[in-house]
């Protein structure tokens, strides 16, 4: 049985659709990757499936009794509240001091146990956020940029963590990155969301389209690729600073930011189907 | 001669009941942020003596009835098109207004207003006692039962809703101990000092306490002191007590945030 599945799933928020028709299940034990632009609705859809936002239409189902791990995109702490990291890792449930000097010495924290949760820099936090979304033996670890912030082994270190949890307990993983040549050597299926699901699949499968293949040579920018899908429901305000940043020779086309340009104009270009 | 025929006796014993139950909860309201909060819940607490002294039922089930409608209200508008603050401050000093205004109407009964805006903690009986011993311990076992929960919800409600907890129902929580400190702490500090009693013990303890069960702990002592001193000097002063005690409070978080400020280091 699927942990979770999401069937036909809508959510507008301040007036804008934000998730569209959005069809999607877990099963136990893979790795799903969710990519896409700004503002395409990637955090949105990990908190419905939390249970934090309630879709307008359609239905989600969960495994009864899902234990789900789950690392926010950012935390804030208010400085009136005075939290120990120790403290931290035992919230909501306590957890012994075994379990937790393990779990921060896995996740390369080991030494900050005692320091104040609002004195940690932004990777020390994020590290810390790990290893206490891992404390629970979640069946669904559900990641939100988690490695955002991290130093290269660092986020290292973490996906080969989220590997060996998926190896050794069976958990899924469900993950937004923005690393995408993470997301192609560690996911078994990749979602690439613009507010409805565009497109998706093995990550192998993508990566045997020709124009990854003659992306792939740069680097991770090849991993651009997924991007390269039917754009003629284009969202007239999102961000796509990927296109921005990696110019044109990635994205053979123009894309037009006029508000006036609406959805049932199609863009007069042609794009790479990948998935 | 019984200890509790001693008036002083029965005034400290009252003052350390509600702080029993006001400084833990205090530290909630300060991590939440829901200062006004326990301002208006208090403020609504002057419309419930009056509805009580007309209908004729004893004041704490007024107070108790007005403070848990008030807590709750706020809690379900809050985020409904008006910032916070602005609902808040409506809703509190609205309701003290028509608070005010309904004594006025109640007949025949010379109503002694100080004692409710200020309270009157030397004039506490044994059954007051009973009343505010009672409704600490609730307080107290409430966050007690929920204190994880909570601690998880007001870190991040997201966190804790994928740890499979409400923070609606906790909101609820925090909501329903409000109104029991204010219905308790009337007779104590009076309506419009109670929310220095929740704020002042939790934020002096905050310069001391590295964990929050810590600052839960801390806050208590502080106000414990405070009670005590309150009483101590408004004996030796003839002031009124209420308004001491505050003062105390007051003076000790000045007295802490100096320290801190002059080892910057300990947090």
């Amino acid at each position: 049985m699927s942990l979770v599945s999401l069937d036909s799933i809508s959510l507008r928020l301040g007036g804008r659709q934000v998730l569209d028709h959005v069809s999607l299940t877990l099963e136990p034990g893979e790795i799903v990757t969710i990519v896409g632009p700004n503002g395409s609705g990637k955090s949105t859809l990990l908190k419905v499936i939390i249970g934090a936002l309630h879709p307008e239409s359609g239905r989600i189902n969960r495994q009864k009794g899902l234990k789900i791990g789950y690392v926010p995109q950012k935390l804030h702490i208010d400085p009136t509240l005075p939290l120990t990291v120790r403290r931290f890792l035992s919230l909501p449930n306590r957890v012994s001091d075994e379990a937790a000097h393990a779990a921060l010495d896995d996740a390369g924290a080991g030494h900050l146990c005692n320091h104040q949760m609002t004195d940690l820099s932004g990777g020390q936090f994020q590290r810390v956020l790990l290893a206490r979304a891992l404390l629970t033996e979640p069946e669904l670890l559900i990641l939100d940029e988690a490695t955002q912030g991290l130093d290269q082994p660092g986020s290292a270190d973490f996906y080969a963590q989220v590997e060996a949890l998926r190896r050794d307990k069976g958990c899924a993983v469900l993950m937004v990155s923005h690393e995408l040549h993470v997301v192609m050597a560690a996911s078994d299926r990749v979602v690439c969301l613009n507010g409805h699901v565009c497109c998706h699949g093995a990550p192998e499968h993508v990566a045997s389209a020709p124009e990854y293949r003659a992306l792939f040579g740069t680097g991770t920018h090849g991993a651009l690729a997924l991007y390269r899908h039917d754009h003629n429901h284009d969202h007239c305000d999102l961000d796509h600073d990927h296109e921005a940043h990696h110019g044109q020779q990635v994205h053979m086309h123009d894309h037009s930011h006029d508000r006036t340009h609406g959805d049932s104009q199609d863009h007069p270009h042609d794009h790479g189907e990948t998935a | 001669m019984n200890l509790l025929d001693d008036f002083l006796v029965r005034a400290i014993l009252a003052g350390l009941g509600v702080v029993l139950a006001a400084a833990p909860l205090g530290c909630f309201v300060v991590w939440r942020r829901m200062a006004y909060f326990g301002d208006a819940t208090a403020h609504a607490a002057i419309l419930g003596v009056a509805l009580a002294l007309s209908f004729n039922v004893s004041i704490f089930a007024g107070v108790l009835a007005l403070a848990l409608i008030m807590a709750l209200t706020v809690s379900n508008l809050s985020g409904r098109g008006f910032a916070m603050d602005t609902l808040l401050g409506v809703t509190a000093h609205s309701s003290l207004a028509f608070g005010l205004v309904a004594v006025s109407f109640v007949p025949g009964v010379r109503v002694d207003l100080m004692a409710y805006l200020f309270g009157d903690i030397l004039a506490v009986s044994k059954g007051d006692l009973a009343v505010i011993w009672t409704g600490a311990a609730l307080v107290l076992a409430l966050l007690y039962w929920r204190w994880s929960a909570l601690l998880t919800t007001t870190l991040n409600p997201d966190l804790a809703i994928a740890s499979g907890l409400s923070p609606k129902r906790e909101q609820m929580v925090l909501s329903v101990a409000l109104a029991l400190v204010v219905a308790v702490a009337i007779k104590v500090v009076g309506t419009l000092l109670i929310a220095a009693m929740l704020l002042i013990p939790a934020a002096s303890a905050r310069s001391f306490a590295r964990t929050p069960e810590r600052m839960a702990l801390i806050a208590t002592g502080i106000g414990a002191l405070s009670v005590l001193g309150g009483i101590e000097a408004a004996f030796a002063f003839d002031t009124p007590t209420g308004p001491t005690i505050v003062c105390i409070a007051a003076l000790i978080f000045a007295l802490a945030n100096l320290a801190r400020l002059l080892r910057p280091q300990t947090r």
